[in-house]
């Protein structure tokens, strides 16, 4: 998988120098070219020499406290990170935050913008209300939420749990992994949000009335009309979000570092530990790889999909 | 609209959103409260909401403990030189392929994309190394250089999306009146791609200020953005709730008055024009 990045751009680099392509003259072609070369070779660059290394870093026995031993060990890395129980946990964990996050941010986000697609006093207001948390820096979010929020002794939920009686929850102790995913959907809701308020307020009104003439109520209204209107917006909210959910970090270090135990580390956490904490070289680099591929199954279905869009 | 909307249900859907819109924003005011309470009230159980000694003792604190506007400056230098860094390669880039497409153009721009589909794990270890060999481990120039290319996707396909709702005719008429390519970019384009230019800035400028991994995997102290700089919070001493207010709510505030000007810009460049 991760060769298809690396056969996929070879190719299109090698089309592009080579110039496939015909336009007006030969002179604006080829200034043209000019004028998209530093993106083009910049971008190569960026993805094929730091992927290439971690390649073969991670084919070596290589960690950074025993320099000059280096040797090369085939897929020994992978074997050692794939049968990791860590490397389990990571992978459940990932899934489950990248799930949760999903489940809750398309189901509030379709919520949230029927809600703020009916007429009320002050939209706009209420619109930057909710977008608000979007445009948080993530280790502001992470903090603000363990500190001032799921603190078991200072945090608000814990004097909302007295309040009512209950015991305070030490929450990034007894559910972190169910902390991370509170904090992450809080940055990730407002997104969704916005994307299916965009669509859905490009939904015809009359096809609306239409149906509404024609005796439906309100549910089957929103089954066969507003619902089928948001795929496509529902879709690339999936898509998008997977991308940046996968990769969530910050609010992992900031908050739980992963633990306790592994209950909470996400496989890019699991990487940059190996890599950054036990100075692993090759097994982080077999972990990258291992990401990259999963990273990629994803990409495969987003730029199919937003290919076509282009061509619509 | 067509229809009549009966008062009262438009007074109860204020009423949910409201309280759900003051809920979601919550966390943000509850910071910004706290930022001028005292370490005492910042904990204080009950909590106090507006009744409390009002200060700003934790502003001047943050600055003198440690060097606030250093990683303030810090962030403003890295995401605006990376963001006028990757315009000045993309601008070119994005002329190009709006104004002289080819058949491989939506490839190239497709190509683009998936660069941003990477993990970043999936280039830290080869980065870092390189970063250290070469000195550039917390530098500025360092954290500009990555930070522009991992948005050069982004800012080469927003601006594509702006240029190609240029209308084509003004320039054949440009150059029908004789104007060489470059001045045809310098007279006729830029002036048209202002706007659309000043939206992927704004934009560009949110993500570089907000992002997390690679700052705080690149920096430590010197180069540190407030993204860095803020996580040293995560292994506190004492009292800090007001103090770490205080320093949240500086590092946001800014990006917040941005965001809500770049709403729209937002859902186009984010999902690369599929949702407008």
């Amino acid at each position: 998988m991760a060769v298809r990045f690396l056969s996929a751009s070879v190719l299109y680099l090698s089309e592009y120098i080579l110039g496939a392509a015909k336009m007006a003259t030969i002179h604006t072609r080829s200034v043209a070219r000019l004028m998209m070369a530093p993106s083009v070779i910049l971008l190569f660059a960026w993805m094929i020499v730091p992927l290439g290394m971690t390649i073969y870093f991670s084919l070596l026995r290589y960690n950074l406290l025993m320099p000059g031993t280096e040797e090369f060990t085939g897929l020994l890395n992978y074997e050692f990170f794939l049968t990791d129980p860590a490397f389990f946990d990571a992978l459940k964990n990932t899934l489950l935050l990248v799930g949760g996050v999903l489940a809750i941010s398309v189901i509030g986000g379709i919520l949230m913008a029927l809600l703020l697609d009916q007429p009320m006093f002050g939209q706009g207001i209420v619109r930057i209300l909710v977008i608000a948390p979007f445009f948080i820096m993530p280790t502001v979010a992470a903090l603000v939420w363990k500190n001032m929020f799921m603190n078991p002794v200072n945090g608000l939920f814990a004097w909302l749990f007295r309040l009512f009686g209950a015991q305070p929850l030490d929450w990034l102790a007894v559910a972190p992994l169910t902390s991370v995913v509170i904090i992450v959907a809080w940055q990730w809701l407002p997104f969704a949000t916005l994307i299916l308020l965009t669509a859905l307020q490009s939904l015809d009104e009359e096809q609306k009335e239409a149906a509404e003439m024609d005796g439906a109520g309100p549910i089957s209204k929103f089954i066969y009309i507003t619902l089928p209107h948001m795929a496509r917006a529902i879709t690339v909210v999936v898509l998008i979000e997977t991308i940046f959910l996968l990769s969530v970090f910050a609010e992992i270090l900031v908050t739980t570092n992963g633990g306790p135990g592994t209950q909470s580390t996400n496989i890019t956490y699991l990487v940059y530990t190996q890599a950054l904490l036990q100075f692993d070289v090759g097994g982080a680099s077999a972990g990258g790889i291992v990401a990259v591929v999963l990273a990629n199954i994803v990409a495969i279905f987003l730029i199919r999909m937003i290919g076509k869009n282009l061509e619509a | 609209m067509a229809r009549k909307v009966s008062t009262q249900r438009k007074v109860a859907f204020t009423g949910i959103a409201w309280t759900i819109g003051f809920l979601m924003f919550f966390p943000i005011l509850w910071t910004f409260l706290t930022s001028f309470k005292s370490e005492g009230d910042a904990i204080a159980s009950p909590p106090v909401f507006l009744v409390f000694n009002w200060t700003l003792e934790n502003y001047h604190e943050v600055q003198s403990r440690s060097d606030y506007f250093g990683h303030f400056w810090n962030s403003v230098v890295i995401s605006f030189g990376s963001t006028l860094l990757g315009l000045l390669i993309a601008i070119p880039a994005a002329w190009a392929m709006a104004f002289s497409p080819t058949k491989r153009t939506k490839d190239v721009l497709m190509w683009m994309l998936s660069t941003k589909m990477m993990p970043p794990v999936g280039a830290l270890i080869p980065i870092y190394l390189i970063f250290r060999d070469g000195g550039l481990l917390d530098s500025r120039i360092g954290l500009v250089v990555v930070l522009t290319l991992i948005n050069l996707p982004i800012i080469v396909w927003m601006l594509y999306t702006y240029f190609k709702e240029i209308p084509g005719e003004i320039l054949e008429a440009a150059r029908m009146d004789g104007a060489s390519l470059m001045k045809e970019v310098i007279y006729v384009l830029t002036p048209m791609a202002v706007p659309g230019i000043a939206s992927t800035l704004l934009l560009n400028i949110i993500l570089a200020w907000n992002e997390a991994f690679w700052t705080l995997n690149l920096t430590t102290s010197n180069a540190a953005p407030l993204t860095t700089f803020i996580a040293s919070y995560s292994s506190p001493e004492g009292l800090f709730y007001a103090k770490l207010s205080a320093a949240s709510t500086m590092a946001i505030a800014p990006i917040l008055i941005l965001g809500w000007f770049s709403q729209k810009q937002l859902v186009r460049g984010l999902t690369f024009g599929a949702v407008k």
